[in-house]
């Protein structure tokens, strides 16, 4: 095989992710009663593949990845309420402002220990969770952003009660997104990232300018974490401080962990994983989920996805043969 | 013609140690130059103050006659300043080819970009060129670390060598690299470009003496002597702090 080629083998698509986005834009046509859950999932896919970035690519933990959703959903949120109801526009106008607090703090996060990084990002969520209650008349406080109307998508699609439209919204700007992403991570610079998560050292000696690498994947991952506040603000028309509670950065962290970090494809599947197992539980024991959550949780990590994934194929080959 | 690398009065403390003491050093162009001394004399040290890994507590570091002592690493890379390590620092997980697309990429400027995937046909050429030097094109596609050790310690030297430098530090190439990869190891230090000065920082008298034309001795961070190998070997000091302690006689 020649280096050309072994260069294009990594970019190549593969037939399950072709098959994957035909499935997921397929469902939009599902009948109605599913979206509003889909939904939920293609949000909670788009703002693991954010953390992703950091993490998976960039080796960048945190535990404040919240801090860009929740600015995303009051951006998104107060423009629709004041400006523009039409929700592109807020969607960018989202992502441009948890941009720009991505690059202010990604200066916080450059140098230390993943502890120091960890408790860093945790503050800076706690501080914009209370700037947001402090600020009420702009963003209601702890009544939540109230009366926010959501215009039709370009003009054209109206949002209904059963989630489609929102659906359909949401899997597109998860795909648009996971695109750009997909073109990052196979880029010079994306390699850059993955060399620095790796060995850091060795990537400054072979002259990888590491501080310049992170600021801009930091605030890129920002963009899109701003992104997926943006998108659950609009398709469920309200904000609250608790788009900046620590639960949901854990809970982001735990959807990654799970579906695999350093990997395109970890958020999205580890959002399906976690927001089916949250929801079957639920069905099941509505009084104990947590607890199933948590014990599920624990056996995954002790067992590990390698070893979980090599059980699986030899149950599978068992099956055929 | 100005030295290819220089110090003046290179000096760091660490605490109430003194890991580099007045260093004055030069390194000609197209020289091969070895850097000896017994453990503990701050050979690594030293290494760190020329790449601008560690800040010297006093002194110059100059490359092709510029001041480069304020410079981040990565910027003397880009000089033309590059290192291999004692122990291996390479990147596990990615692949050879990965890691040596890493390193051409950067220098030729396309590190940042990120609307484009690796390719094009000047990197395919320099990696393939790079690989083929050092015995790696056969082994670029799969997990650097499952590569034989002494492939790895190539590949070590390969990805210095990628970033294209007009000075190449070498930190113990060969240890720890069992006898019958050692003379790939060898072989390829031996067919660097002659354009390129080298300086070796080496335990192995073999190596040291086969490969150097000059020799400076460091013990306790300060320059003991400098000379040509056949003088260094019968130095009467050098013998008693270094060579007799080696068990070279």
């Amino acid at each position: 095989m020649t280096i050309a080629t072994s260069l294009v083998r990594r970019v190549r698509w593969r037939w399950w992710e072709i098959a994957f986005w035909l499935l997921a834009f397929g469902a939009v046509l599902l009948p109605a009663g599913h979206h509003l859950i889909l939904n939920q999932i293609a949000i909670l896919a788009l703002f693991a593949l954010s953390l992703d970035l950091i993490l998976g690519y960039a080796g960048i933990v945190s535990l404040g990845h919240a801090a860009f959703f929740g600015l995303g959903a009051y951006a998104a949120g107060l423009l629709a309420k004041s400006v523009i109801a039409e929700p592109l526009a807020g969607l960018g106008l989202a992502m441009l402002v948890a941009a720009a607090l991505g690059f202010a703090t990604s200066f916080l996060v450059l140098r230390g220990s993943d502890l120091t990084r960890l408790m860093v990002t945790l503050g800076v969520a706690s501080v914009l969770h209370e700037l947001a209650n402090a600020l009420s008349d702009l963003t209601g406080g702890a009544d939540g952003l109230q009366g926010v109307v959501m215009g039709s998508v370009l003009g054209f699609f109206p949002f209904d009660l059963y989630g489609r439209t929102a659906y359909a919204y949401s899997v597109s700007v998860l795909f648009a997104l996971t695109m750009i992403a997909r073109v990052i991570v196979h880029s010079p610079f994306g390699l850059s990232l993955m060399a620095i998560r790796r060995n850091r050292l060795r990537a400054s000696a072979v002259g990888v300018p590491v501080n310049g690498r992170l600021i801009a994947a930091y605030t890129v991952a920002a963009a899109f974490a701003g992104a997926a506040g943006a998108l659950l603000a609009q398709t469920t028309a309200f904000v609250s401080l608790e788009f900046f509670d620590f639960n949901r950065s854990a809970d982001v962290l735990l959807v990654l962990v799970i579906g695999g970090a350093g990997w395109l494809y970890g958020g999205i599947l580890g959002a399906v994983l976690f927001q089916g197992l949250q929801d079957a539980i639920a069905g099941l024991t509505p009084e104990y989920w947590q607890f199933w959550i948590g014990l599920f949780l624990v056996v995954f990590v002790m067992i590990g996805r390698e070893r979980m994934a090599v059980g699986l194929r030899g149950l599978w080959t068992g099956i055929r043969t | 013609m100005t030295a290819a690398l220089e110090t003046r009065g290179l000096a760091r403390r660490f605490g109430g140690l003194i890991a580099t003491r007045d260093v004055s050093f030069t390194l000609e162009r197209g020289a091969r130059h070895a850097l000896i001394g017994p453990n503990g004399a701050g050979k690594t040290t030293f290494i760190n103050l020329l790449t601008g890994m560690l800040a010297p507590t006093a002194g110059q570091v100059l490359l092709a006659g510029e001041d480069v002592t304020r410079l981040a690493p990565e910027a003397r890379v880009r000089r033309g300043l590059a290192r291999t390590f004692q122990i291996n620092q390479l990147f596990g997980e990615l692949t050879p080819l990965e890691t040596l697309a890493l390193a051409v990429g950067e220098r030729l400027g396309q590190g940042a970009r990120w609307v484009r995937p690796l390719g094009g046909d000047r990197m395919v050429g320099e990696i393939e060129s790079v690989a083929r030097r050092f015995g790696l094109i056969d082994v670029l596609d799969g997990r650097t670390d499952t590569l034989p050790y002494g492939k790895q310690r190539l590949l070590e030297i390969a990805v210095a060598f990628a970033c294209k430098p007009q000075v190449l530090l070498l930190d113990e190439p060969a240890a720890g690299v069992p006898e019958e990869e050692r003379r790939d190891i060898l072989d390829a230090i031996s067919a660097l470009p002659q354009d390129v000065s080298v300086l070796l920082i080496e335990h192995d008298m073999d190596l040291v003496f086969s490969f150097a034309q000059r020799i400076s001795v460091l013990v306790d961070g300060g320059l003991l002597v400098e000379d040509e190998p056949a003088a260094i070997a019968s130095d009467p000091r050098v013998r008693a702090v270094y060579l007799g302690e080696a068990g070279r006689g």
